[in-house]
């Protein structure tokens, strides 16, 4: 990870799915861990080995799973957790 | 000399057991892909998906939400049904590109029904930013299947772009009216190398039957299905619509003539 002017369990302000909340999350990953309320292994796949179906956006740039772990949660970030809903 | 049957009478040409449809590759026996827009619950659209013997579905994406229970994925995929992802309600090819890339993160597939449409009143497919997307889309690996309109020289302007697929609209997406211009879906049918799947405005089985006589490769539908009274039963209409269309044109339908022929002999008509 690379160094951050903030500590990583420094609360942050994140728009998630179009709201805002605050989290302590250090990174992507536990961010991810805690909506989805999923346990997640470092490679962002689920610890169970099941698919997750989900895709995260941050700031309008896809984050792919296995970034998610180096990522750190940003003051101020806009995520997008999406995933396959009735359509089309 | 009277004929007699002497047998069980075998057809010249039977119908070939595995006509299959392939897409960039895939090989699908079903030639209906379903859509999941419209079902009234996860239970009614599993038994219709299920009764339609579809093998490829759409699925739109959008914000997960918390406490969401059974996934639609799971839902799909425990039948044997491959996920299809779409771009629905992408006005532009920069929002399209990037949510395919997130579709393909999130499915782990690199099929994608491509949906760049104009407004939101027609929901006429764009033709400048679609035929954009595909070509970004193709040139980062994507199988890219295009909802377009049934103009014959947009579907080989996509073909040119490396589309999988070209999937002209019927009529505009959830009116029903069927196939409005059926020749240009034959033109298009005619003249693409690539599958031409009819998409949207299909209202009941016999605007299906007739895409499949046209030349179309396949059928996808949604609304027909979903919002019907009956959508496991409409599933299954469909399906049988699809194989009689196929069969009808692999059967070579008669000329059409203005005047009457008699299908009985004049020969060895009693005199009465």
């Amino acid at each position: 990870m690379t160094a951050q002017a903030t500590p990583p369990h420094a609360e942050q302000r994140v728009m998630l799915n179009g709201e805002e909340r605050t989290t302590h999350a250090a990174s992507l990953l536990e961010l991810i861990a805690h909506y989805t309320d999923t346990p997640l292994s470092e490679d962002g796949r689920p610890a169970d080995g099941s698919a997750l179906g989900i895709a995260v956006a941050v700031d309008g740039a896809v984050a792919s799973r296995g970034r998610w772990a180096s990522t750190p949660v940003r003051d101020g970030a806009v995520v997008e957790v999406l995933t396959a809903k009735k359509g089309g | 000399m009277v004929a007699v049957d002497t047998g069980p009478r075998t057809d010249p040409v039977e119908a070939d057991e595995d006509d299959a449809l392939v897409i960039a590759g895939r090989r699908y026996t079903s030639r209906l892909i379903m859509g999941t827009g419209g079902a009234a619950s996860h239970d009614s659209l599993e038994h219709a998906l299920v009764a339609s013997g579809t093998q490829l579905t759409t699925v739109a994406m959008r914000r997960y939400a918390p406490g969401d229970g059974v996934s639609l994925f799971d839902v799909i995929t425990r039948n044997g049904i491959e996920v299809l992802p779409n771009t629905a309600g992408c006005f532009t090819a920069r929002e399209a590109v990037l949510t395919a890339e997130l579709a393909r993160e999130a499915l782990e597939t690199n099929l994608i029904k491509l949906e760049v449409i104009a407004d939101d009143r027609t929901l006429l497919p764009d033709p400048i930013e679609l035929i954009e997307a595909t070509g970004r889309l193709v040139a980062v690996g994507f199988d890219v299947m295009a909802y377009t309109n049934d103009d014959p020289i947009i579907a080989r302007r996509l073909e040119q772009a490396g589309a999988a697929a070209v999937m002209p609209l019927g009529a505009p997406i959830g009116t029903g009216l069927g196939i409005l211009n059926p020749h240009n879906i034959a033109a298009i049918a005619a003249n693409a190398e690539v599958p031409v799947i009819i998409d949207a405005g299909i209202g009941t089985a016999s605007d299906a039957a007739l895409a499949m006589e046209l030349g179309c490769d396949g059928v996808l539908l949604a609304t027909a299905v979903t919002r019907a009274e009956h959508p496991a039963i409409m599933a299954r209409g469909f399906r049988l619509a699809v194989e009689a269309g196929r069969l009808a044109l692999q059967g070579g339908r008669i000329a059409r003539r203005h005047e009457a022929l008699a299908s009985s002999p004049v020969e060895g008509r009693p005199d009465l």
